[in-house]
């Protein structure tokens, strides 16, 4: 197997009196779909945001590239090509879906003024989308008007044209419909085929297994297993998420 | 997907979608409103309504509003509200005034005028600043801060005067900018419309407009992708507060004198303004272009019922009436929108 692209090794973090991460543990190989599970309280959005650089951890490393790294929030984590879909989108819905996918990246002409260039962010938009094969019905309504499954196209496409390694998503697929869920986990297939790592964060077993390749699961705050999709099934995930199947146990 | 017929298709929908889009646009609408009324006076009293010195009497006297209200987008948009425009105002001219009376008073040349001018403009940044820092940095909602900076500004104003209106005004300055005309334009109108041509462009043109739409749209968004609104907010409130300094010094040059009493209610002038020209209380959305016509429905509103003989009490009345007129209109406009 290839080196371990973003990896986090004996992962603590304390809020208070809880304990969410007792020495937790995640892997994610280049140019792979990774799914990250765990019954509710497991502490995945906990070690996704030590990750993806919105939390510091109390101790244990990450390490990217096979070095270790400090990232001093969200945005520096960006800069180093890891970008995150969060689970309410964060798109500023009154604008247009260009203008969401260059959200703080503007580009601009005229440096004293910073001008918009329009035409370029229209432009290299329409390249993003359609590389993903999204189709919006207008590009210059406001994301406001779109539907959510197109919403969720827009935020995939944004964090994908800007991550040059990894991308967390967090149930992207919680708030959608059938058709819309399949598109988007069309689209994760798509990324992944661009060469961009994809971590997705998911409670539904069957999507997990059908479009991951493989599976992390996450139980108290520890790793507790690692699995081939093609090789594991829906009953060895609930075992391995309630206790039943500890691979890592000390 | 390929390449080539991304072009076409991006040419294509972008043909397809002027037409309607400019039909759905806010500002087209308020526009039309603004010009049905205009006509409908002009129509009953033509040789009173629609006559230059008219039309120019209309101009000048929403000018100062104008100020105001173009700051006011500027927060609105970001999902905020600045009630202590007016009494920023009042303060910056009770500053300028003071400046210029002990720079010459009534005599004073262009320099002393000049100093006044940028006393009053300072000390409206620096409320701007207090403003946007309550909120952005105390997170103490807009609503609150401004309306403590509202009572503590027009307080200190009075504290200094005493309570009663500084008069010795330069004459230079109510002769030139304050009723003074440029090719037949008022030099107030001219400074509002400069002032609403440039910050105009700014918000809808810059980086630092689609920003300021971006935190009104979605504040923890634009926060995640690195925008640093605190900073951006401060500044948003800033600009508020020095464009009612302006107006602070408009107000003086154009009245002879403090009128610190007559400003109880530009607050809300400002406001209903900014609303009528179509943006949103909740943020994310409205423009300066909406704005001017904002400015001008009421005022044209007032000047035509005076003209028709109607008693003063109404004018108020109907002002009230158009703004929840036309906000309700919004609201059915963009339902049906959102419904496409």
């Amino acid at each position: 197997m290839t080196d371990p692209l973003l990896e986090a090794r004996g992962v603590t973090k304390r809020f208070g009196h809880v304990q969410a991460l007792r020495g937790a543990a995640f892997t994610a190989h280049p140019g792979e779909v990774v799914a990250l599970i765990g019954d509710n309280g497991a502490g995945k959005s906990t070690l996704v945001k030590t990750l993806s650089g919105a939390l510091r951890p109390d101790s244990g490393e990450i390490l990217l590239d096979g070095r270790p790294v400090d990232f001093a929030g969200p945005v520096e984590a960006q800069r180093r090509g890891i970008e995150t879909v969060y689970q309410d989108l964060a798109l500023a819905h009154d604008l247009d879906a260009a203008a969401n996918l260059f959200l703080g990246r503007e580009l601009t002409r005229f440096p004293p003024l910073h001008l918009l260039d329009r035409g370029a962010m229209r432009r290299r938009a329409v390249e993003a989308f359609d590389e993903l094969g999204i189709r919006l019905p207008d590009m210059s309504a406001p994301v406001r008007q779109l539907s959510g499954g197109q919403r969720q196209c827009v935020a995939v496409a944004r964090a994908v044209a800007w991550a040059s390694k990894v991308v967390f998503m967090d149930e992207p697929t919680a708030a959608l419909g059938v058709v819309q869920r399949k598109q988007v986990l069309d689209l994760i297939r798509r990324v992944r085929d661009q060469g961009v790592t994809v971590v997705l964060i998911s409670h539904n077993m069957p999507e997990v297994l059908a479009v991951a390749d493989r599976v992390e699961v996450l139980r108290l705050g520890r790793r507790v297993a690692r699995l081939t999709a093609a090789d594991t099934s829906v009953e060895e995930l609930v075992s391995a998420m309630t206790g039943g199947l500890d691979q890592e146990a000390a | 997907m390929s390449a080539p017929m991304t072009e076409s298709y991006d040419t294509v929908e972008e043909h397809r979608r002027r037409g309607p889009a400019l039909l759905r646009s806010n500002t087209l609408w308020t526009l039309a409103v603004l010009v049905v009324l205009f006509v409908f006076f002009a129509v009953l009293k033509p040789a009173e309504f629609a006559t230059t010195f008219n039309i120019r009497n209309v101009l000048t006297e929403s000018a100062i509003l104008l100020v105001l209200a173009v700051g006011m987008t500027y927060v609105i948009v970001t999902a905020g509200i600045d009630l202590s425009v007016g009494s920023v105002l009042v303060f910056s001219g009770v500053v300028a005034a003071k400046t210029m009376v002990a720079l010459g008073g009534t005599t004073a040349g262009w320099g002393g005028i000049l100093l006044g001018a940028l006393a009053g403009i300072g000390c409206g940044l620096g409320w701007g600043i207090v403003n946007g820092l309550l909120v952005a940095k105390a997170r103490i909602p807009s609503l609150i801060a401004t309306l403590g900076t509202l009572g503590v500004s027009l307080g200190l104003a009075q504290v200094i005067t005493n309570g009663s209106d500084v008069n010795r005004i330069p004459s230079r300055l109510s002769n030139v900018i304050g009723f003074g005309l440029v090719a037949g334009v008022p030099w107030l109108v001219i400074i509002a419309g400069l002032i609403a041509v440039l910050f105009g462009l700014l918000l809808a043109l810059s980086r630092f407009g689609r920003h300021t739409y971006a935190i009104g749209s979605n504040a923890e968004a634009a926060r995640r992708v690195g925008i640093k609104v605190d900073r951006h907010l401060i500044k948003v409130y800033a600009l508020s507060g020095l464009l009612s300094g302006v107006a602070g010094v408009l107000s003086l040059a154009h009245y002879s004198t403090t009128t610190i009493a007559s400003h109880s209610s530009d607050n809300l002038g400002a406001i209903a303004a900014v609303v009528i020209g179509g943006a949103s209380l909740f943020g994310g959305v409205g423009g300066i272009g909406g704005t001017v016509i904002g400015v001008l429905i009421p005022g044209v509103l007032r000047d035509g019922l005076i003209i028709l003989g109607a008693q003063r009490f109404w004018l108020d009345v109907a002002v009230g009436a158009v703004l929840v007129v036309a906000v309700f209109f919004d609201q059915l406009r963009r339902r049906a929108r959102e419904r496409e």
